[in-house]
């Protein structure tokens, strides 16, 4: 008798970015880019038309990113390939998964086509990692489907401080989670819009029930590993590296800060001489509009 | 896992840390990040040595690549310590990851429950690797050669011990007992 085989199971979708922990996802534009990054050591790439900070200054709608430029960078490299599209645009995500695309990112970055909905995840095959700025909003999307989460911190700005904000904010409320009576339970999953089983999984757990990254103005080897001993299980840079002043560089030493996170000496070393890192846009000069994090919670 | 049967685990990052270990794990990931991880810090002559001088060593997925005599692309490149060639992303991309019951040798006959991501595939077995369990079109996916243990599924994401128990008594640990009732470990995250 030949056994079952079964693809898209939600274990053989979270298990893949279980493969991914420890390390970092890099934004590439070209394939170039991705042969860097890959030499550089990423576990993936987001292959995307703009890095965020382009999408900033630009402004306009942004949408998922040709087809023929994703396939050149998925030709370019044997690691992974994650690629964006709005929130609630299923068609965009059709797309994605046609092309083979490795996991899909339903992301904040894009101008969200649906205000109210996000893409029912469990209908697909391919995996998808959703961000999130509290626990709540990270329960919401695995229950739609997300088999990976990060945090949406602050795209395109080269400021930390939202990605601090938002994966403090997930291990506070799961701290808080884990010392909490079955009766305040009921009433937590209530104010969090979250089922009641998932919030008892994810406090016999400790943890989210998913692999959790840092996304969103990580810009230098510090970020990288403040983001890890804050809890993270790795990394998404965006357009720290390919805004920088020496991409090879600066990715290499970011991907050996995620791997030596707790090792101070390895930091300093990988610090050095990395040039100018991408000029930053601190969170706090922008006007409410031109946040993203803020997009479709 | 590994501590939810009785070992002491500890992470391996720099060589040093390999100091005093019975077995050593090579864990699935990104091979080419692994490979170029393993140069940077020394770890590729030590942990082949360790391969050498007969101590345990367990690669999964990626860490079955680089345990491989010889893969079939340039990149990444092997530790060559185990006599096998592998064929890394063997079945395609992320949307043909699967998981499908195997027969595995010395396990005992209860099915085990194998877990294939990005996986990797045996495409060549030398004389002196015992092939533990196969896919139905025979390629095989889960190899042993003395102290040497490769699986190209991900036994880390299941509650089945079977395969970790199976490698302790390779490392000296308790002897494999095929009988013993399946435990269910807490699942890693």
């Amino acid at each position: 008798m030949v056994a079952e085989i079964l693809t898209g199971t939600f274990t053989v979708k979270s298990g893949h970015a279980q493969m991914l922990k420890g390390g970092v996802i890099m934004d590439v534009v070209t394939p170039e880019q991705a042969s860097i990054a890959q030499e550089a050591g990423a576990v993936a790439v987001m292959a995307l038309e703009r890095v965020p900070a382009d999408i900033r200054a630009d402004g306009g709608v942004a949408r998922m990113s040709d087809p023929s430029m994703i396939a050149e960078i998925i030709d370019a490299v044997s690691i992974p390939v994650m690629a964006k599209c709005r929130i609630g645009h299923f068609v965009e995500a059709q797309i994605l998964q046609a092309m083979g695309v490795d996991y899909v990112d339903e992301s904040e970055v894009l101008t969200p086509a649906d205000e109210m909905h996000h893409v029912w995840k469990h209908d697909f095959t391919v995996p998808f990692v959703c961000g999130c700025r509290d626990l709540g909003e990270a329960l919401r999307r695995i229950s739609e489907g997300a088999a990976m989460i990060r945090t949406k911190g602050e795209a395109g700005t080269g400021d930390v401080v939202e990605a601090v904000r938002h994966m403090r904010a997930v291990q506070d409320a799961i701290r808080k989670l884990k010392t909490m009576p079955d009766d305040e339970l009921v009433v937590e999953a209530r104010d969090l819009r979250v089922s009641l089983d998932l919030l008892q999984q994810t406090r016999e757990e400790g943890r989210l029930p998913v692999v959790n990254f840092a996304a969103g103005g990580v810009a230098t080897p510090a970020d990288a590993a403040l983001m890890m001993q804050l809890g993270a299980d790795g990394v998404f840079v965006g357009s720290g590296i390919f805004k920088s002043g020496d991409p090879a560089s600066r990715g290499h030493a970011i991907v050996q800060a995620v791997t030596h996170y707790n090792d101070p000496h390895i930091l300093a070393e990988v610090s050095r001489d990395l040039g100018e890192p991408m000029v930053g846009r601190s969170v706090r000069e922008l006007s409410p509009e031109e946040l993203l994090a803020t997009r479709s919670i | 896992m590994l501590r939810s049967i009785g070992a002491v685990a500890t992470e391996v990052r720099l060589p040093g840390h390999l100091d005093g270990l019975d077995g050593l794990i090579i864990p699935g990931g990104e091979s080419t990040t692994l490979s170029r991880l393993m140069s940077l810090y020394d770890l590729r002559q030590p942990v082949a040595d360790m391969a050498a001088a007969g101590r345990a060593v367990w690669g999964t997925c990626a860490g079955m690549i680089m345990l491989a005599s010889e893969i079939t692309e340039a990149d990444p490149i092997p530790l060559a310590v185990m006599d096998v060639g592998v064929q890394r992303n063997a079945f395609g991309r992320q949307v043909d990851s699967f998981e499908q019951d195997l027969t595995v040798a010395g396990l005992g006959p209860d099915p085990y429950h194998a877990i294939f991501i990005r996986a990797p595939v045996i495409i060549r077995v030398g004389k002196s690797v015992e092939v533990l369990a196969a896919l139905s079109d025979g390629r095989p996916v889960a190899v042993r050669q003395d102290s040497l243990l490769a699986t190209s599924f991900h036994p880390e994401l299941t509650a089945d011990a079977r395969i970790h128990r199976y490698f302790l008594a390779m490392a000296g640990g308790p002897p494999f007992d095929a009988d013993a009732p399946l435990i269910e470990t807490p699942r890693v995250r």
